[in-house]
């Protein structure tokens, strides 16, 4: 059985790869980046999942499974190219699986759509409207690609799609947006606010994954892993060091004295909490993490 | 950081019914350092400075779910405070209870910090559904916060109560344990409100008194719980049931408070009711 995995050159793509092989799948991946060392047997086409070339691969192999995970955040693309690559690629993919007979479709998506807000609840269903883009604008194209995805539940009735909106990654990669935050050591937080905030393993979002396929689920999933913890207890553990700015100068101050540069928009999510009830896909899968919560930000620190 | 915990306080926190992580934090983001902390003060404030007295602790169930609904008053949450601390000390096992706090503390540094550490959540209706869920006390004023403004001449007169509570009540099969809070009303006399400054601010009302400044007199108080009641439905009745049901909650907050203001020489000022 072959599974196509878009954005399988990434960390998570990798992890994931490992665990389809292991579980028996024929794996091929589209990405632009290369993977030069990918394992026998997994064909990796540079391509871009908007334009032909990819195309042509849903053409000639058939798969009957899609794992699309090239999404890309703000930390590394402009806004325009964003919307391109987000919602125009999630587009592109599943026309693809709908022309070329797919049966199986999973999106993975954030959990930063729901938003960050002060008068929200703390636990987020996934019945709960997807603010991000309100709270936070430079989400509005992840919550517009989660969106259009979901809608194949309806529009390609015969393809099973899964939506998988997952909490930040973290992990000895060192990749991802939550890493990016944490990683350059002085991380500003905003003065007088601690919020909590949720990860899981990047090995443990692999497997969630990769169950989510085994399984064949259709529906909106929320995955999370261990419980939640406050900003400052993850800076601290990670080996960080907080630096809290007031709220009127926050965004004055990203960027210099060695900061991160944000958009001015995360603020909402350096205040305030997204953490999801992940229990209906653990009801779903019998999914369960196997990295908890320190094991998680000591994988971290010290890779 | 120096951390002056109270020997008994310590003992009691120790053996609370919340879930903490190995970092002390639970999975609302409940700190045991921060309510350790917190309960050093509020039960001196409790022993010595409004010398409450708690009538009836036991009938708090031990374990399991509940929802705590009583008279609001006292413009800074003396009345939460002091219900929260006989809860943790007076109580065997100590329980702990989640309160619902108005959205604008959740907006503001350090008072969302605060409350959330202390498990005290934004009032939205999903985080009280969840806190019953985990088998937790909740603990709601219905009155919110048109009876915290309450003005000194309207004392123990009780405002509207809101019907969210029973709604939740019974779609979550909770007993509801009623309790009256006497004192708060004296502790802090508001005798008029700064109307515009609450707007600049965006918080619900800022009282005066007539030494100006909302600061508590140390006013005895007493807490009186009642006998748990349990209502049959599911959320979904006609707000004409509901309404005859919260009255009936209302009603017998008022009988204790009946109780606690006939002990102390006073009489209940009449009351409005929500269904006739």
């Amino acid at each position: 059985m072959k599974v196509l995995v878009t954005g399988i050159s990434s960390a998570i793509g990798r992890m994931l790869t490992r665990r389809l092989l292991a579980a028996g799948w024929q794996v091929i991946g589209i990405d632009r980046r290369p993977w030069p060392d990918a394992p026998e047997g997994v064909e990796v086409f540079r391509a871009d999942i908007r334009k032909r070339p990819a195309e042509e691969v849903f053409r000639t192999h058939r798969p009957k499974a899609v794992i699309h995970m090239a999404t890309v955040s703000h930390f590394t693309t402009s806004f325009e190219e964003r919307y391109r690559i987000n919602l125009g690629g999630t587009q592109a993919v599943f026309d693809n699986c709908e022309r070329y007979g797919v049966e199986q479709a999973i999106f993975v998506g954030r959990h930063t759509v729901y938003g960050a807000m002060p008068d929200a609840p703390m636990y987020h269903s996934e019945e709960d409207p997807p603010l991000g883009g309100s709270t936070f604008p430079e989400l509005a194209d992840l919550v517009a690609a989660d969106l259009y995805a979901g809608s194949a539940l309806w529009r390609m009735p015969e393809l099973d799609t899964v939506v998988l909106r997952i909490v930040y990654t973290l992990g000895p990669s060192r990749y991802g947006n939550l890493a990016r935050f944490l990683e350059t050591g002085r991380v500003p937080t905003v003065m007088g606010f601690d919020p909590l905030y949720q990860f899981i393993h990047e090995e443990d979002a692999a497997q969630a994954i990769a169950v989510a396929l085994q399984q064949r689920l259709r529906g909106i999933y929320n995955v999370a892993g261990p419980q939640p913890v406050p900003l400052s207890l993850l800076i601290k553990i990670s080996g960080g060091k907080a630096w809290p700015i007031p709220e009127p100068l926050y965004n004055a101050f990203l960027g210099r004295f060695g900061l991160p540069k944000l958009p001015a928009g995360a603020i909402n999510h350096i205040k305030h909490p997204v953490v999801l009830d992940a229990s209906a896909f653990r009801e779903a899968t019998d999914y369960t993490h196997q990295f908890d919560e320190v094991q998680t930000m000591n994988a971290f620190r010290w890779a | 950081m120096v951390q002056i915990v109270d020997g008994r306080v310590a003992e009691q926190l120790a053996r609370l019914d919340v879930p903490f992580n190995r970092y002390g934090y639970d999975a609302y983001g409940t700190s045991r350092a921060y309510i350790s902390r917190w309960a050093t003060i509020a039960y001196w404030f409790y022993e010595n400075y409004f010398r409450v007295t708690t009538h009836r602790v036991h009938l708090i169930p031990d374990a399991g779910r509940g929802m705590l609904i009583g008279n609001h008053s006292g413009a800074i949450a003396i009345d939460g405070s002091m219900v929260l601390t006989s809860l943790i000390m007076e109580h065997d096992p100590p329980r702990m209870a989640h309160g619902m706090v108005e959205k604008f503390a959740y907006k503001q540094p350090f008072l969302s910090n605060m409350f959330n550490r202390l498990g005290q959540l934004t009032g939205v209706p999903g985080n009280a559904e969840r806190i019953l869920n985990d088998e937790r006390l909740l603990l709601v004023f219905p009155e919110g916060a048109r009876g915290t403004g309450k003005l000194y001449k309207d004392r123990y007169r009780m405002e509207r109560f809101g019907t969210g509570f029973m709604r939740l009540a019974l779609s979550t099969g909770t007993p509801i344990i009623p309790f009256a809070f006497i004192g708060g009303e004296e502790a802090i006399p508001q005798v008029m409100h700064i109307n515009w400054l609450a707007k600049v601010l965006g918080t619900p009302y800022i009282p005066v008194t007539p030494y100006l400044a909302p600061l508590p007199l140390p006013v005895k108080c007493d807490i009186y719980y009642g006998e748990p009641m349990h209502f049959e439905g599911d959320g979904t009745e006609a707000d004409e049931v509901i309404l005859s049901y919260v009255d009936l909650v209302k009603r017998r907050v008022a009988e204790l408070m009946r109780e606690g203001l006939e002990a102390r020489g006073d009489a209940l000022p009449p009351q409005t009711w929500e269904s006739p």
